[in-house]
């Protein structure tokens, strides 16, 4: 950061330990000003480093020129340690479901708190920080353009990472608005408004100071996951809080209005947050590292079209035969089947694309892993519009299926298309010849893939166990098995689930571990990067040419 | 700037455009993508057609079948309730030793009294009706109000120490809180209750003759001379081997001193009387189980 840049990072963090401090201090409930204290906590480790960071040199002229990947680095660390956190509590909350006595009898580590330490660890920790990382790559080098500053995406990296410990430990004390994926409080939320839109801010300055003549589809989908994740959080949570000085808030809406918002939300977060970021990953790092070109550009546009308007419309499937009003479930429904077309589309370009690669497929555990994605990603959106059918639904909603439906596409297609990146990245930024161990990449990809597979196995046959029990009737009538029947009878699947997913904890702590060992004990080779450079054009100016 | 050229695997065209050595092949939709698509809106559009569907300011089209879920679901409720009231209207209007002497509604009860029990009873009670500590054990043979099958329905309408206008009330005073009975005496009686308790092999001896006293005095007039309890006023037998709240030492102790006001919710608002009528026989078949399941 250049010595301009770090005063004012200096005088921001200061700011957020103001507020840090007010939080501690003067707030009425004991959950906020805990939240205060990890504010201050957080902030004060940042004024540490920008202490010791005092001294550095601005970075040269000649620096300036070339792509800006510090923060792609720390990116990627962030991202595995909250990997390896979210998954060992996905496995702890698993666990759980078996043998409650897990608990240990503390407040703290009951379901209720646990699962959305998994949900946001993993979803938002994990997966986005993994997304805020690429995204900053794949803009730079298809744009052939540095970041315009070396500020914002320090702002937006660790904003988000604060947002994210902040919500993490809220749960913990019991801070929720009990919104699925929206758990965090009010305060958390503004934070993230704030840290979102200079996000936005920076993902279209960079576009706008590109060298290229057209903007690569993988920006396209990047673009569409931070606009819309803005306009969805900022919707979802709009609320009152109860005081300034107080976690609690009371959101905008209520009755059916609330849980169709809720889902709208919800929906579209798995779509705009967990899809169209992650095929912007899979449009760069899939061609990049099979060395082959995107199959059909036509079908690129029809897919990426045909994803950001229908979703929109399908959050209303996870309302079926409740208050909601059966118009806007049965357009829930339809464009939810419309949406395996586009979502094939997609699915089938990425792996026609391998076409002439399949070779390095078969010998490449990374790539390996990025085809896999795009299967599961296949499988995942299938089942997705199937479950959305009314009379599939029935049978299906409020069971482990759902659970099993969201791990399909978590596990099999986000966190596989994530580590094929990782390992395909890692080296390029570190440049490095290759990563530490081939084998170890192996091992995670069949450790990864047979997790995924024992888990759905568990989580398809729980949830049809229970769609069934729950509806068998006697001749009379009558219910034929209790709930706790039903609950019975899912301890084998709710263990074999928890060994799944003690199987993908189990590779993602070997990815960690393959990652820093890789930037440790490797090599430097400079010529390893095949970047294309930076254009000619100053870096200061914010034109771009066309 | 742009030049395209032939992809030799493929043999389509790039669009000539390159992105960090990524290229892209314009290569046309697929046959098969359009025709999935265009089947898809069909679909879409058919079920438009049928179904409600779009918003029309304040109303929205109601679709050419005319369904809607909500008297959808009042038809599947009024049919279902049709085909039961065969069994209910009887199980409802008989009294207890009619229903009992009529196989066929007895096997209703058989049939839907064990789902009906875990998910309303069991929690406090055990799946088995096995109780637990603070929760009566319902499948075995003493009962705190009586075994008749009307006591037992009414114990489920109107619950014990509820919030029921009518709630059955069973309260064991806190003597040793209340000042009433000193340390020693409590002492006394409890080395007494378990003495004439069937769960002890103590004998009564002769410390507890003050144990006796102060029995006849403070306790008898709920548990009886006998210590064999009081079905009317819910006071449980003392002389058995089965305990609510524990029969050791410390246990007594506590219900001596402190007393005890255990609670059972109403349920004449949560089920409905066929339900409560089926659930007072099943409470009371999970009893001769255990009389006949111990006598082989």
């Amino acid at each position: 950061m250049t010595f301009p840049e770090r005063a004012l990072a200096t005088r921001i963090t200061l700011l957020m330990l103001g507020i840090g401090l007010i939080m501690a201090f003067a707030g009425h409930d004991i959950g906020f000003r805990l939240q205060g204290a990890v504010v201050v906590a957080a902030t004060l480790a940042t004024l540490v480093v920008l202490f010791l960071i005092r001294t550095q040199p601005e970075p040269s002229p000649q620096e300036l020129t070339y792509y800006y990947d510090a923060p792609i680095k720390a990116g990627i660390y962030l991202s595995l340690i909250w990997a390896v956190l979210g998954m060992f509590v996905g496995v702890w909350v698993a666990l759980l479901l078996a043998y409650p006595e897990l608990t240990f009898d503390y407040a703290w580590s009951s379901l209720g708190r646990l699962r959305p330490v998994h949900t946001s660890g993993v979803i938002f920790g994990f997966g986005g920080n993994a997304l805020i990382a690429t995204s900053f790559h794949v803009v730079q080098r298809t744009s052939r353009t540095r970041l315009p500053d070396q500020l914002s995406p320090w702002f937006v990296l660790l904003g988000f990472n604060l947002f994210c410990l902040v919500a993490a430990t809220g749960y913990l004390l019991g801070i929720t608005q009990s919104k699925e994926y929206a758990e965090p409080e009010w305060y958390a939320d503004i934070w993230l408004v704030i840290v979102w839109v200079t996000y936005l801010v920076l993902y279209l300055r960079t576009l706008a100071r590109r060298q290229e003549p057209h903007i690569y589809v993988a920006n396209w989908y990047y673009l569409a996951f931070i606009l819309v994740v803005a306009v969805l959080h900022i919707i979802n949570n709009l609320a009152v809080p109860v005081s300034l000085l107080g976690s609690k808030s009371y959101s905008l809406f209520a009755g059916v209005q609330d849980a169709m918002t809720q889902w709208w939300y919800g929906h579209n977060a798995v779509a705009f947050f967990l899809t169209a970021g992650f095929l912007g990953m899979l449009y760069y790092y899939l061609p990049k590292r099979a060395e082959r070109p995107i199959y059909s550009y036509r079908m690129s546009i029809i897919s990426f079209w045909g994803i950001t308007f229908m979703y929109m419309w399908a959050g209303s499937h996870h309302l079926h035969y409740t208050a909601l009003p059966q118009w806007v479930q049965t357009l829930g429904v339809t464009f939810s089947v419309m949406l395996i077309v586009p979502s094939w589309g997609s699915a089938g370009n990425a792996l026609l694309t391998l076409n002439g690669a399949w070779h390095k497929v078969r010998d490449d555990a990374t790539l390996r892993f990025m085809m896999v994605a795009a299967v599961f990603y296949g499988i995942s959106t299938f089942e997705g519009s199937f479950m959305a059918i009314r009379p599939v639904n029935s049978l299906s909603h409020y069971t482990d299926w759902t659970i099993g439906h969201v791990h399909a596409g978590v596990l099999g297609w986000v966190s596989f298309i994530v580590f094929g990146t990782f390992y395909s990245l890692v080296p390029w930024i570190w440049h490095r010849q290759r990563m530490y161990s081939l084998f170890l990449i192996e091992v995670h990809f069949w450790l990864a893939i047979s997790g995924t597979i024992i888990y759905l196995i568990a989580m398809w046959n729980a949830g049809i166990t229970q769609g069934i029990m729950w509806r068998t009737y006697n001749e009379s009538g009558t219910l034929t098995y209790s709930f706790l029947e039903s609950f019975v009878a899912m301890h084998p699947y709710y263990v074999a689930r928890a060994f799944g997913g003690f199987l993908f904890l189990i590779g993602a702590v070997l990815a960690f571990y393959n990652i820093v060992m890789t930037v440790r004990h490797m090599p430097i080779e400079r010529e390893v990067n095949k970047d294309i450079p930076v254009g000619l054009m100053p870096v200061q100016s914010g034109e771009a040419t066309a | 700037m742009s030049v395209s050229e032939r992809d030799k695997y493929t043999g389509h065209m790039t669009t000539g455009h390159e992105w960090n050595g990524i290229k892209e092949l314009n290569t046309p939709v697929p046959l098969v993508l359009l025709v999935f698509l265009s089947a898809a809106f069909l679909f879409a559009l058919g079920y438009w057609i049928l179904m409600p569907a779009w918003p029309l300011g304040d109303t929205y089209t109601k679709g050419t079948l005319g369904f809607d879920q909500r008297q959808h679901l009042a038809k599947q409720i009024e049919k279902n309730d049709s085909e039961q009231s065969r069994w209910i209207d009887p199980l409802v209007q008989l009294d207890f030793d009619a229903i009992q002497g009529n196989s066929q509604l007895m096997a209703i009860v058989d049939e839907s009294g064990p789902a009906l029990f875990e998910d309303n009873c069991a929690m406090c009670h055990g799946s088995d009706g096995d109780g637990g500590r603070y929760f009566p054990k319902l499948n075995d043979t003493s009962w705190l109000w009586g075994s008749d099958p009307n006591v037992i329905l009414q114990t489920l309408a109107v619950g014990i120490n509820s919030t029921h206008p009518d709630t059955r009330i069973a309260i064991m005073p806190g003597f040793g809180a209340a000042g009433v009975l000193s340390a020693e005496v409590i002492e006394n009686l409890v080395a007494y209750v378990q003495s004439i308790s069937s769960s002890h092999n103590t004998s009564i001896e002769q410390a507890n003759m003050a144990g006796k006293e102060a029995y006849s005095m403070y306790c008898a007039g709920c548990h009886a001379n006998d210590g064999t309890g009081n079905s009317v006023v819910g006071a449980p037998n003392l002389t058995d081997d089965y305990w609510v709240y524990g029969g050791d030492t410390t246990a007594l102790t506590a219900t001596l001193t402190h007393g005890r006001k255990g609670h059972m919710p109403a349920w004449d608002k949560r089920l409905s009387l066929s339900e409560r009528r089926i659930l007072t026989l099943y409470v009371l078949s999970l009893n001769q189980s255990v009389v006949t399941g111990d006598k082989p």
